[in-house]
């Protein structure tokens, strides 16, 4: 926690767990969907559900999915833009199994088609934590840059992930790796210190048994 | 790497012959790896989003429950057609808090000090002390340093969190970093800007976090008033040079053990204290039926 965290953020109120912190998961999932938003059918719960309203978290949810971060004046006027721009979306509230209070499940489905289930939790102060992705768990902050390889259970796709951040002098903050079945599909995912070259995304992305690749920097966009 | 205690800073203070101030830019500096003018450069934006907030304020804006706004306009016409109990400076400073508060409720933008729901206070005592005083503000800057650093203290051996310790860690702690500040401007050393921290800190140890509705709209604009009043006060008997009884460190460790034993519902649940009132319940009714 450094200094401005206790002298900000700077954000659109009034709470940071249920406006700011909402306004971020949205803004991560539309980071993830890498399409531009279509159709939203969000699901809140916990607290999320019962006081949600009143603190602007959907309204919040929506202008994170448009692309706003949470100090930006326009997050009240959020279901008007979406409106505008042919967004559709939906909103309900959801009992979800061993989640945090503040937790919020996101089904989304960009322009071109892409969909995403995005599981996220605002966990107080702002931050938050992306829980699970198209059901699978991941649990990053999203604060670091964040690197999230699809991959095939297969030996070896770990090593040449590895080997890749080492070769381009990429220091490792956390990495955990899941998956749904031995030899089905695994999900590894990395939080790093340094941001990670493009060119070296580019060709993990080519490598055979990779399915998917999805990388991050939220410090590039401060 | 933040400091852990309120009396680390002052030793580090003392070895290193410089000010409260500068060593908290220097943990930001080596926290962060930020050179000292990107440092003040962020501390001045941080400043510019106050005080653009504070010009930004909207009379006629009301909360989504319409329960909050207008009420700090109410107050700054009351200061101007008469002279306030607690004097025109302390009038300012509970218009600013309510303000700040109100703004905060209507969905507008704030900076969070340290949580959203107490953003009021430390603007509150430095935004009229800048204007009242003509102070300069690289001096107003070096006092959100100290503010910034008792409140990292606190968030680090207790909480700033409504949910986890009650309003004594929101209004509570945002108290205390603006007494430091207070402190600091007005000719206060280390020690005496510690005392400020843990008197105010002291004097409002126990407030229970009792959001109506859950919402951060009754009491917690009213509560940024004394939490900016209290600041006020407690700066003025450090610098008369009254001391906390209490070494400031303890009190912060005193207030996370009555957080720790706050009962659920007097933590930011909306189920106890004000929120439990028959008022607060039909108010809380109300809503529930208006977003059905």
């Amino acid at each position: 926690m450094n200094i401005f965290d206790i002298l900000g953020p700077v954000m659109v109120g009034p709470s940071s767990s249920h406006t700011a912190g909402a306004v971020r998961i949205g803004y991560i999932a539309h980071k993830l969907l890498q399409d531009e938003l279509a159709n939203a059918e969000i699901y809140l719960h916990g607290s999320f559900a019962t006081t949600g309203a009143g603190h602007g978290t959907d309204r919040a949810l929506i202008a994170g999915l448009l692309g706003m971060k949470p100090d930006d004046i326009r997050i009240p006027d959020s279901f008007q833009i979406a409106r505008e721009q042919g967004v559709t979306f939906s909103f309900d509230t959801k009992n979800i199994k061993d989640a945090h209070p503040n937790t919020a499940l996101l089904l989304l489905t960009g322009k071109s088609g892409r969909t995403l289930e995005v599981q996220a939790a605002s966990i107080g102060g702002g931050r938050i934590m992306i829980q699970k992705l198209d059901g699978i768990d991941v649990n990053f902050s999203s604060e670091k840059p964040t690197l999230i390889v699809h991959n095939l259970d297969q030996p070896g796709h770990v090593a040449e992930v590895t080997s890749m951040l080492s070769h381009k002098s990429v220091n490792i903050a956390t990495m955990q790796l899941y998956r749904d079945k031995r030899g089905g599909y695994a999900v590894m995912v990395l939080e790093t210190d340094q941001p990670i070259p493009q060119e070296a995304i580019a060709w993990l992305a080519h490598l055979e048994g990779i399915i998917k690749v999805t990388y991050f920097n939220s410090e590039e966009e401060a | 790497m933040a400091y852990a205690s309120l009396a680390e800073i002052i030793d580090y203070t003392k070895e290193h012959n410089i000010l409260f101030w500068e060593a908290v830019l220097e943990d930001d500096m080596a926290e962060r790896k930020v050179t000292k003018e990107a440092s003040f450069h962020q501390m001045k934006a941080t400043w510019d989003a106050i005080r653009h907030a504070c010009s930004h304020y909207e009379p006629k804006r009301r909360s989504s429950s319409g329960l909050v706004g207008g009420q700090g306009a109410q107050m700054e016409e009351y200061c101007r057609a008469r002279t306030p109990l607690c004097g025109s400076f302390v009038g300012k400073v509970m218009t600013q808090a309510l303000k700040m508060g109100e703004s905060n409720a209507c969905m507008k933008r704030i900076v969070a000090a340290p949580t959203a729901g107490a953003c009021g206070v430390l603007p509150a005592a430095l935004v009229p002390y800048y204007e009242e005083r003509k102070e300069d503000e690289a001096r107003i800057l070096e006092a959100m340093y100290v503010s910034a650093g008792i409140g990292q203290v606190i968030a680090v051996r207790a909480s700033i969190s409504g949910a986890a310790g009650g309003c004594q860690a929101e209004i509570g702690s945002a108290s205390a970093m603006a007494a430091g500040a207070l402190t600091y401007l007005e000719g206060g050393n280390a020690a005496q800007i510690c005392h400020a921290s843990a008197m105010a800190l002291k004097n409002l140890l126990g407030l229970v976090c009792d959001p109506v509705a859950g919402l951060v709209e009754i009491p917690c604009v009213k509560r940024n008033v004394i939490g900016a009043v209290n600041a006020l006060s407690a700066a003025d008997m450090a610098l008369a040079g009254i001391e906390s009884r209490i070494p400031p460190d303890q009190v912060i460790d005193a207030m996370k053990e009555v957080g720790d034993k706050l009962d659920a519902s007097l933590r930011e649940t909306g189920m106890g204290g004000l929120a439990a009132t028959p008022a607060g319940i039909e108010i809380m009714d109300k809503l529930h039926h208006k977003t059905r």
